[in-house]
């Protein structure tokens, strides 16, 4: 009895091809769900999962500071400035944040000059941007000497709950260790724009998607400034 | 303005978000230095931190000009945390209450 073939739906797609190929071909079925260039919506998910890390860091944060027993150090004092015979609270944490505020400023403006094709000024825009970045790590690596020199450690410190120092070098320290990083990835980028790296593409849409780390960079000092040194 | 391959907005819109995070970054830093305190310290550090979070999601990194499926995907997941907000505010609670009883 001869088997009578049965006429393949043409609604079923068949992938020609086996293995990893097919696996990835069946997967993607030639469909977007994102209609932005690939490298771009790669970003955007590792900016989602940054978020994760960050957002579990400063739950665990609110966890030990809600915890403990123990009186939580004011962070309104252990970051004053003594200027002029005077305390002012918080003064080098808030020109920290004016600092990265403006280098998202001129990020911004180095994505707008590389959509106007404008390489040599979008390229300065992002060195600008870097140097605002080396400011604020420097500045946070003297903050850092400083809390040292008063005694803070992950284990104590000579104010309340143990728990301040090891909350404060794990947020701050892992949020700078992204600066840098950032600092590298944009300067890497606009030498390569300024050499032409980028020349046989269509435009210069790289800057922006080193602009939505830099922007994150930013966003995430906000909540640390509101959450950690604010509240 | 918004193109296939990318976006390009006039320049004065960034300057003035910039102007206006300056002035809400100004403006949090006030509540510590004119000592708020309870409720109203904490509302306003919240709102001051969500205006800011949301001007430099939806300007700066362009996302009030993405499709709303990418959108979706980015802001919707975030929300897990607070989930998990919850939960630690309940267990740290307890973990407070105990330490009360057994560690004073």
């Amino acid at each position: 009895m001869s088997a009578v073939p049965v006429p393949v739906p043409h609604d079923i797609a068949v992938s020609p091809t086996i293995g990893w190929r097919g696996l990835v071909t069946d997967w993607s079925s030639d469909r977007e769900a994102f209609h932005v260039a690939w490298g771009k919506a790669m970003m955007w998910i590792f900016l989602l999962s940054d978020t994760f890390i960050f957002g579990s860091f400063l739950t665990g944060y609110m966890t030990v500071r809600s915890s403990t027993t123990v009186a939580w150090p004011n962070p309104s004092q252990v970051f004053a400035l003594h200027i002029g015979g005077a305390d002012v609270p918080l003064l080098l944490i808030a020109i920290m944040t004016f600092v990265l505020i403006s280098s998202s400023g001129t990020m911004a403006m180095a994505v707008n000059c590389a959509y106007g094709r404008d390489r040599v000024r979008a390229a300065v825009l992002m060195f600008v941007t870097a140097a605002f970045g080396v400011t604020f790590v420097s500045m946070q690596a003297f903050e850092w000497t400083k809390l040292i020199l008063e005694g803070v450690r992950p284990w104590g410190n000579p104010w309340g709950a143990a728990q301040f120092g090891s909350t404060f070098f794990m947020i701050t320290g892992f949020h700078g260790l992204h600066v840098t990083a950032g600092v590298i990835y944009l300067s890497v980028v606009a030498v390569r724009l300024l050499r032409g790296r980028y020349e046989h593409r269509a435009n210069y849409q790289i800057v922006e998607i080193a602009g939505l780390y830099w922007h994150f960079v930013d966003l995430v000092w906000v909540f640390i400034f509101a959450l950690f040194y604010l509240w | 303005m918004t193109t296939a391959t990318g976006q390009q907005h006039p320049i004065s819109l960034y300057l003035k978000i910039w102007a206006l995070l300056f002035v809400l970054s100004t403006l949090s830093y006030g509540v510590d230095y004119f000592h708020f305190h309870g409720l109203l310290r904490w509302g306003l550090i919240l709102v001051f931190m969500l205006m800011k979070a949301g001007l430099i999601v939806a300007v700066f990194m362009h996302l009030a000009w993405e499709r709303l499926a990418l959108i979706c995907a980015i802001l919707l997941p975030p929300l897990c945390l607070l989930v998990l907000v919850g939960l630690m505010t309940a267990e740290a609670d307890y973990t407070h209450l105990t330490r009360l009883l057994f560690f004073r």
